[in-house]
């Protein structure tokens, strides 16, 4: 399997045909879509870059006038670095446990017929189908009891129920994906279960692994009500800044977006290789 | 591979350890709310709920936006992923383009979106500098339903695609070559080779994909609020609105196992109509 | 990458397994001065000089709560001080500790205030901590469309429709704004303006002719209104933007235009009715909860709270009003002083209907409002005729006020047994 590379080219063909199909139809595609998705980004990086006069006026400038003050003021915000490094700690722990836990029964539900699968199935789906606000409740009052409140590792454990279904069942989709005969003839080759699984499957799934890692990341990373009722010392940066960002001025509003929609940003950046790491195994 | 049989409970048993202690202890006593007053056993609060004036409108509006903003956002995120697997170069820039808004909360998109669409935004500045309007138009008006919903179509569509995308381009990346290049051989177009190899072979992500989807559709609420208003009422907005300013936990429960009970029927309607026959997986 | 996410995770997991430890600092869990600007104010000019430190916590209604309520179930709680508007508190009159015993020195509370938190109970269940309410705004721009004769001091509900409407049609789009938005307050407005102006009344008269025209005339008045007020919480934000002229809102959330561009903006009184000036005082309290850690330093804080001078540090950092007797430095900040005259003159005026708060509603209290902005929908974005609208919300107002056993409050005449809806 060493010789599936990152940059695998796609087949010529391919490119040819996309050619006759009319390349230029297919970049102004793309130019058209980019546009639409950063467009929207690029208005609310104006925004925090620009004088609050400019913010609230009319007509609105398309280019920012680089007035940090907005920025800066959450900069300075007293515990900001902390917060942030609380975010991300229980990012990182989500993005964890919900692989951890979710990549094994995804790959159970894949390979297996057991009696139980669907009750399984069910009660992953169900736990996104329900609205958190009214389990934070109970939970809330569970982790008091028992000490979990307040700590970077309980709002993980939330926010990986939150998570852990886009885990067991992109990498169930994944898994199903990939042709058990593989697997087979690695047995036959000697291997057992699990190295079959770590040599073979694994870099195969590896792009599925990277998708529910950037949504458990993302989906803690801006989570807002759980972390603002279950931490209190570790706020989280998104229960430090954004809960008050209906109700505070509307340059504070922009800054505040974009304070916290870079580290995101960055985050998917670094894992994106990892995305369609594998692309093109078909050489098989 | 004498522990075959117990294997899968071994690989599930983390999870459902997990998920029953975070998620079915708590969403059982949130279910008791629902179905108790005073602690006798009653469908009170379903009534109250079904039977106040806003109730049929909500409904209809979740029912109406998932409607719309699903299939849209299918058919955006299939041709995204495919753009993307034909691209040869730059394939890495344009896919981290396309999943930029899965980095923003529903917060901060609803916030882009009013900022665009109210009246001293930055449409309305658009149209007033190119001389196409003198004076700014109120979009979002109370009277204007329909601008309002397009409002928040465009807004849903913009925000969660990505998720969907970023599923499908997986997906995609487990689909033999060979088929296409036998499909080649024999002639087919680029469009009979989508339909008749992608989407079949896609199958699985693409359930998945709508699965989530459409569960998160009936969970929309933050963009609507930012941009409607009060004037747009979804089963999630209600749900906090009873739970927090009106104080009725057992109401709030109620519109709780409305929008699972939805969830799970179109769910099963999903997974029946696109289920992965056993004999035909790969 | 994978070695620094690796790396990232392990010095998380370390992270989070250190951390923990409870500080000493008191928690002032609060619902008020949430936006950024105004928590940072309070933690820097407010609570800073607390011995001990305080850790003010500004946040949503719906945490708020949460937390609160998982406190007091789990029987163990981290909240020291709870701050909230009163509508909050009368929903948990059983969690809070009595505050009748924390010494005050020579700090005097306003009376009518203090009565009202004690909740219909014996006990002073949260104290008053600060107040504020709802005034006008306009643009100076809007002076010169005022209608003939009229005052601007001593406007009644005819004048603002009159002046609304010259603005439409003189500008071409409707300049007057009411915070009608899901965190707009709205619903203060009919209960303590709109239905005493017209029947001196906020629950008896609900659905007599004279509400019947003041609804009547808000509808007239909604015609000239701009239409994006179903989306407003802050009206200073569309009058910096200048979307509209004139506003009507609570005193906090106008202060951001008298500060910004206070040569720009004027404030003035509520307009008045057949029946007089209504208006409604909007107040805050700090109450414990009965599972605050530290009950001494808790007391000491709600004490702390109430001294003149953080009193004169919470109306800089919040824009609310102080509730103890203290007189103001000439130092306050642009939106204080634009504001307190057009207050002084609302309350002071000769043709004053003032409205209390509703009192022992209990959890109901969100009902009680409910039934308003029902009302207001219904009617005014709905289009429904107003007669049986207003019978069908009296009914519910009725259910409502016979489960709860309230007397009446200001301006309603007092009443043996349940206020009754005639």
């Amino acid at each position: 399997m060493t010789a599936v590379t990152n940059d695998m080219p796609i087949a010529p063909a391919a490119v040819t045909d996309a050619r006759k199909a009319g390349n230029w139809l297919l970049i102004a595609c793309i130019v058209l879509l980019c546009v639409w998705v950063l467009l929207p980004i690029y208005l609310l990086l104006v925004n925090a870059l620009s004088s609050p006069a400019q913010v609230t006026g009319f007509p609105k400038r398309i280019t920012p006038s680089f007035d940090f003050g907005s920025l800066s003021f959450f900069l300075n915000f007293q515990g900001v670095g902390k917060a942030l490094w609380n975010s991300v700690v229980v990012a990182l722990l989500t993005m964890v446990l919900s692989i951890g836990i979710g990549a094994p029964a995804g790959y159970a539900l894949s390979r297996f017929d057991f009696p139980g699968k669907q009750a399984f199935r069910f009660l992953v789906l169900m736990t996104r189908a329900f609205p958190l606000p009214l389990l934070a409740l109970p939970l809330a009052v569970l982790f008091i009891r028992t000490g979990l409140d307040d700590t970077a590792f309980g709002l993980a454990i939330v926010h990986t129920t939150l998570s852990l279904p886009f885990a067991v069942l992109i990498t169930f989709s994944l898994f199903s994906g990939i042709p058990v005969e593989l697997e087979e003839a690695a047995w036959t080759l000697g291997c057992n279960r699990w190295q079959a699984f770590r040599k073979v499957v694994l870099p195969l799934a590896l792009p599925g692994i990277a998708a529910s890692a950037v949504f458990a990341f993302t989906i803690s990373w801006n989570e807002v009500f759980a972390a603002a009722v279950l931490t209190i010392e570790n706020r989280t940066l998104t229960a430090f800044l954004l809960q008050s960002i209906n109700v505070s001025p509307l340059y504070l509003k922009f800054a505040g977006g974009a304070a916290l929609v870079v580290p995101a940003l960055i985050f998917i950046f670094a894992v994106r290789k990892y995305l369609f790491a594998m692309w093109g195994i078909a050489n098989r | 591979m004498r522990s075959t049989k117990a294997l899968p409970y071994l690989l599930l048993a983390p999870a459902t350890i997990f998920l029953v202690v975070f998620f079915l202890y708590p969403f059982v006593l949130v279910a008791i709310d629902a179905f108790t007053k005073g602690g006798a056993v009653t469908l009170d609060n379903f009534r109250t709920m079904t039977s106040n004036w806003k109730f049929s409108e909500t409904l209809r509006n979740t029912m109406l936006l998932a409607a719309v903003v699903v299939p849209i956002q299918l058919a955006m995120a299939l041709s995204m992923a495919t753009i993307v697997s034909k691209l040869s170069m730059g394939r890495s820039a344009i896919l981290y383009i396309f999943a930029i808004p899965l980095g923003l909360s529903d917060l901060a998109a609803g916030l882009i979106w009013l900022t665009i669409f109210e009246q001293s935004g930055f449409l309305n500045s658009w149209l007033v500098s190119l001389g196409l309007i003198d004076k700014p138009i109120m979009f979002l008006g109370y009277q204007n339903k329909w601008v309002i919903f397009t409002a928040v179509v465009l807004g849903e569509v913009w925000r969660a695609t990505a998720i969907m995308m970023v599923i499908l381009v997986a997906g995609m990346g487990l689909i033999p070559k060979e088929y296409y290049e036998a499909a080649e051989v024999f002639g087919a177009p680029p469009w009979k080779r989508f339909t008749k190899i992608t989407l079949p072979l896609l199958r699985p992500s693409l359930q998945t994909a709508l699965i989530l989807r459409v569960i998160l559709a009936f969970e929309v609420f933050a963009v609507v609020a930012a941009l409607s208003g009060t004037q747009f009422p979804v089963l999630m907005g209600e749900t906090y609105h009873w739970q927090f300013t009106l104080q009725d936990r057992g109401v709030a429960a109620a519109f709780a196992m409305l929008i699972l009970a939805i969830s799970i029927a179109f769910t099963l309607l999903l997974l029946y109509l696109l289920r992965v026959p056993r004999e035909a997986r790969l | 990458m994978k070695k620094l996410l690796k790396l990232m995770t392990g010095a998380a997991l370390a992270a989070a397994l250190l951390s923990g430890g409870a500080s000493a600092q008191a928690l002032f869990w609060s619902t008020q001065a949430k936006p950024v600007e105004e928590a940072q104010k309070m933690r820097d000019i407010v609570v800073k000089g607390f011995p001990g430190g305080v850790d003010y916590q500004p946040s949503d209604d719906g945490p708020w709560l949460t937390r609160l309520q998982a406190e007091i179930q789990a029987g163990k709680g981290t909240i020291a001080v709870l701050g909230a508007l009163h509508g909050s508190f009368s929903s948990m009159s059983g969690d809070l500790v009595d505050l009748s015993g924390v010494k005050l020195g020579d700090v005097h509370v306003n009376d009518q205030y203090r009565e009202l938190a004690k909740l219909g109970s014996q006990e002073q269940k949260y104290l008053p901590w600060m107040q504020a309410t709802y005034i006008m705004a306009a643009n100076k721009k809007a002076l010169e469309f005022l209608p003939q004769g009229a005052d601007i001091k001593a406007l009644t509900y005819n004048q603002l429709v009159e002046w609304a409407k010259n603005m439409a049609e003189k500008t071409g789009s409707p300049k007057f704004g009411f915070p009608a938005g899901p965190e707009g307050l709205k619903h203060r407005f009919f209960q303590g303006f709109l239905l005493p102006s017209y029947t001196k009344s906020m629950v008896t008269k609900f659905r007599s002719p004279a509400a019947e025209s003041g609804w009547a005339k808000f509808k007239e008045l909604w015609q000239y209104t701009n239409p994006a007020s179903t989306t407003y919480a802050f009206m200073q934000q569309p009058l910096l933007s200048e979307e509209v002229w004139v506003a009507f809102d609570h005193v906090a959330r106008l202060a951001d235009a008298f500060n910004q561009r206070p040569a720009d903006f004027v404030a003035f009184p509520v307009p008045a009715g057949p029946a007089g000036r209504g208006f409604m005082p909007v107040i805050a309290g700090i109450g414990i909860p009965k599972t605050a850690p530290d009950m001494a330093k808790a007391k000491e804080l709600v004490a702390y709270m109430m001294k003149p001078e953080t009193q004169i540090a919470t109306l800089r950092a919040t824009n609310f009003f102080p509730v103890v007797d203290v007189k103001l430095p000439d130092d306050m900040p642009n939106s204080v002083k634009v504001s307190g005259p057009a207050i002084a003159a609302q309350t002071g005026a000769k043709d004053a209907v003032p409205a209390l708060l509703p009192t022992g509603l209990g959890n109901l209290g969100g009902k009680f409002n409910q039934i308003y902005n029902d009302t207001f929908e219904r009617i005014i974005l709905g289009g429904q005729d107003i007669r049986p609208v207003l019978d069908e919300q009296a009914q519910a107002l009725k259910a409502l006020i016979s489960q709860a056993k309230v007397p009446c409050w200001q301006p309603d005449p007092m009443s043996q047994g349940p206020c009754p809806v005639e």
